[in-house]
């Protein structure tokens, strides 16, 4: 990535290595723990220090403990502004992994959190790991809800479902190589008293990018890393997608609900049909029951849906989080370009000075004309001003750059992992899903059947 | 013969008759009736020919109605439907018979039929009106719908003991110009051997005899549960249909996730492609419902309003029949001699009674048969679209579940 300096096209760019442009399909190859050894080919040997080799799966927390959010309860609680509020509080169970496979069943840790805690530690995760893909949380609303699911947050499915949401968040934090060994994350697990005290006196929220920043750099930069650019329509059109995919999988469970429903008047009107019938009453009747049972099966079924529903989502979500990478390496970049942008031109502001040419229009430079020249000694000064700047200047860009190319490699070796991790869980999804209406239809069969064997009997 | 025979025998043969409890039809096969002339109701004959129209082997006259034909005229467009007669009955000149009949020739058939045997159930026509605008007249569905209808509407007369030696039916089957037949039979009208009105005024009954009164409620009940299937049966069709709407821009929303991934892409493709199958299976199913089954629910509506209005005439007549016969017990008489037309009153009366309760009494068996076929119809549709689907799926597992080779 070389940031050219305006009107300078003499002047060599300054030298950024761009690690070859792989595309978005490479078959991510290693493992997510060998890939901080392995990430990029050339700019790794050029840099000094790099990024420390990385910890194998074997060292992930997860591979230590056991992590479940086993409950949920209703608490009641004072809110920010000392009015009473209702809120779902969730148990947090830690056993370690050895005290198990030595058969002893030593009770686990536990603590209660709330969902804000566990935004509050994805916050905190994303700000301090900006080149690591943040594991999503379960979403904080009921989105995508067909009419019988209830879009109450305090609906006890719901609140199921997000507890193996939120299961779910810990265990993929735990099990990714470099933010399970987050003290903070650590302490969320085991430390119930002040914690968020402790989030907060690291002075993350200081930390944070704004929006606004954010979206200037987008819009700006000039030359980021191309597949980033790739990778961020990717993560936009992924998100369209499965938005979709989520609004119309909707509309579907819906309408099925609806044909079986309705289904379940036949039982009665067979019921009631039979009574004044003599030979078929029996064969009426109970197909009639076959029918209910019919039915009634829609909603074990839709439920199980759901599930595959949320695995959807927590894609949806993480797309999100593919995207903040991006935006973070836009910024990365946009801060170098600018910096570059700066030394060049404070650079031709001294060659000008020195020699005393003007090439370029300054409002300085037209007063001086108008109103008289500089005292060689004033000159002197601005140069030696300049010079200082431009050294210094140089020394920032330089930090910038292997800032900039550690984050390219070390997010990219991120994105790789993810990317298995998403081909592998989705792929697990798609099958799930399939299964589930291979049973749906083989329920269907029997249930029909039943009720044809009735109707034979007629 | 009915207007010949003595009422004497006339008495004996319905008694025999009223003896046989109605599912005690164990009679053995009699020989065939002479039917050159229109044919006794109340024959003891026909009622042994009653056994035998339930045995296929022994049945002597096969109807088709198939082959619908669109004819485009200047003055109208309309379907024409052939009509294809095989029998070995004396009635029928030739042992085979092909002719083209179309819609408006039922509806007359079966208003003649009516009128000629009052006393007996007539099958129903399909819908004679339907909605311009709502309903494609000369769509392929409507057509084939109408059809089977139809065919199964000269069926039931062919099987009928009775209402088969029809001379009417005979015409309707054979006649080349079955036009020219029709207008000779308005001016037959006038005749009195043709139009016998045995609805003759409004008498008030005071009871229904208890065997008729129960068909009665039992067609009340009946009615109102076929009617109430019928709006289940079209509530699950409109859906099952609203279903389709949904799953079909469902299917296409994987494959074009598809076409956004590398590894993922055959099996989102795939997933894709299955959900397309299921709409397809879909589409047969209901397609199959508005076809088959919902037809055959709405004729036994009109099947059983047919009904509930022969039992109304029979009420009329025996009306007619106590109400003379209470005027002539008001009359101080020396001897009780009953009047000429009193006593045909009765006969009326008695075969109507014994008409009926053969009717009925095939209808019933009728109805079982026909509500087991269409029933179990419907289950074997659904099973069939639940197969079809469990292919589809089945199917890709093996696809879902393949590893890539590493690239």
């Amino acid at each position: 990535m070389s940031a050219c300096a305006e009107g300078e096209p003499s002047r060599a760019p300054i030298p950024m290595e761009r690690p070859e442009a792989e595309p978005l399909s490479a078959s991510g190859s290693c493992q997510a723990g060998e890939a901080e050894a392995e990430a990029g080919s050339g700019p790794a040997a050029e840099e000094p220090g790099g990024r420390a080799a990385g910890t194998m799966m074997e060292d992930c927390l997860s591979k230590k403990i056991e992590i479940t959010v086993s409950e949920a309860e209703k608490r009641t609680g004072r809110n920010a502004m000392n009015m009473q509020e209702i809120y779902t509080a969730y148990l947090i169970e830690t056993r370690a992994v050895e005290s198990q496979t030595e058969g002893q069943c030593s009770p686990p840790d536990s603590l209660w959190r709330r969902y804000s805690e566990f935004e509050l530690l994805r916050n905190y995760l994303l700000v301090n790991y900006p080149h690591i893909v943040v594991p999503p949380l379960p979403e904080k609303r009921a989105e995508f809800v067909w009419h019988k699911l209830s879009a109450d947050n305090m609906d006890p499915d719901f609140v199921e479902r997000r507890r193996i949401g939120l299961e779910n968040f810990l265990i993929r934090v735990a099990s990714h190589p470099i933010i399970c060994q987050d003290k903070i994350f650590y302490s969320f697990l085991t430390q119930e008293g002040g914690w968020k005290e402790m989030v907060n006196e690291t002075g993350f929220q200081l930390k944070a990018e704004s929006r606004l920043k954010a979206l200037n750099a987008t819009f700006r930069v000039k030359n980021p890393d191309k597949r980033f650019t790739e990778l961020k329509h990717y993560s936009d059109e992924l998100q369209s997608v499965i938005s979709h995919l989520l609004r119309v999988r909707a509309r579907v469970a819906d309408r099925l609900y609806g044909v079986y429903k309705v289904h379940g008047n036949y039982g009665r009107v067979f019921s009631e049909w039979s009574a004044i019938e003599k030979e078929m009453g029996d064969g009426l009747q109970s197909a009639g029951h076959h029918m209910d049972v019919y039915a009634a099966s829609i909603d074990d079924i839709l439920e199980e849906e759901e599930h595959y529903a949320d695995q959807l989502k927590e894609y949806l979500f993480y797309a999100e989080a593919l995207r903040a990478v991006c935006r973070k390496h836009e910024l990365i970049q946009y801060d170098l370009e600018m910096a570059a942008q700066d030394l060049a031109s404070k650079k031709q502001q001294c060659e000008e000075l020195a020699t005393g040419t003007l090439r370029t229009f300054s409002l300085k430079g037209m007063t001086s004309k108008l109103f008289g020249q500089e005292s060689p000694e004033q000159r002197e000064g601005k140069i030696k001003v300049l010079e200082e700047q431009i050294h210094d200047g140089e020394e920032q860009l330089k930090s910038k750059n292997v800032e900039g190319r550690e984050f390219v490699k070390s997010a990219w070796a991120d994105i790789e992992r993810f990317k298995e991790q998403k081909n592998h869980d989705l792929k697990e999804a798609l099958i799930n899903y399939a299964v589930m209406q291979i049973s749906m239809c083989k329920k269907g069969i029997q249930v029909w059947t039943n009720a044809k064997e009735c109707f034979s009997k007629m | 013969f009915s207007s010949q025979t003595s009422s004497h025998s006339r008495l004996l043969l319905c008694t025999w008759e009223q003896d046989f409890a109605p599912e005690d039809l164990s009679l053995p096969n009699g020989t065939p009736v002479d039917t050159s002339s229109p044919a006794s109701s109340s024959s003891l004959l026909n009622r042994l020919q009653l056994d035998d129209d339930l045995d296929g082997e022994t049945r002597d006259l096969f109807v088709t109605v198939d082959d619908p034909k669109k004819h485009i005229c200047t003055m109208e467009t309309y379907i024409t439907y052939r009509v294809t007669t095989k029998t070995t009955r004396a009635e029928f000149d030739l042992p085979e018979y092909s002719i083209r009949r179309r819609y408006q020739d039922f509806d007359w058939l079966r208003n003649k039929l009516e009128e000629s045997q009052p006393t007996h159930l007539i099958p129903p026509l399909p819908e004679k009106f339907v909605m311009k605008g709502v309903v494609d007249r000369f769509s392929e569905e409507f057509v084939e719908t109408r059809r089977k209808a139809l065919d199964k509407f000269l069926k039931r007369i062919a099987d009928h003991p009775v209402l088969s030696f029809n001379e009417h039916f005979n015409v309707f089957l054979t006649a080349k110009d079955l036009n020219a037949y029709k207008k000779q039979g308005m001016a037959l009208l006038s005749k009195m051997g043709e139009s016998v009105k045995y609805v003759t005024g409004s008498y008030k009954l005071r009871s229904r005899p208890l065997e008729f009164a129960a068909v009665g409620d039992y067609l009340d009940t009946f009615v109102l549960k076929l009617g109430t299937i019928d709006r289940i049966a079209q509530r699950i069709i409109k859906e099952e249909l609203e279903y389709l709407v949904e799953l079909r821009e469902y299917g296409p929303v994987y494959s074009t996730w598809g076409g956004l991934e590398v590894e993922l892409a055959e099996p989102l493709e795939g997933v894709s492609a299955c959900i397309g199958n299921c709409c397809t299976a879909l589409e047969e199913l209901s397609d199959d419902m508005t076809e088959d089954f919902l037809p055959v629910l709405r004729e036994y509506i009109l099947y059983s309003e047919s009904m509930k209005n022969v039992l109304k005439k029979r009420d009329q007549v025996q009306a007619e029949y106590e109400a003379k016969l209470e005027a002539v017990a008001l009359k101080k008489e020396e001897r009780p001699k009953m009047p000429a037309d009193v006593e045909k009153c009765q006969d009326r009366v008695e075969c109507f009674n014994a008409d009926l309760k053969a009717d009925m009494e095939r209808w019933q068996n009728n109805k079982r048969q026909d509500f087991r076929q269409l029933l179990m119809g419907m289950a074997d549709k659904n099973i069939q679209y639940y197969e079809k689907c469990l292919t589809a799926w089945e199917s890709i597992i093996p696809l879902l579940q393949d590893k890539p080779e590493t690239k």
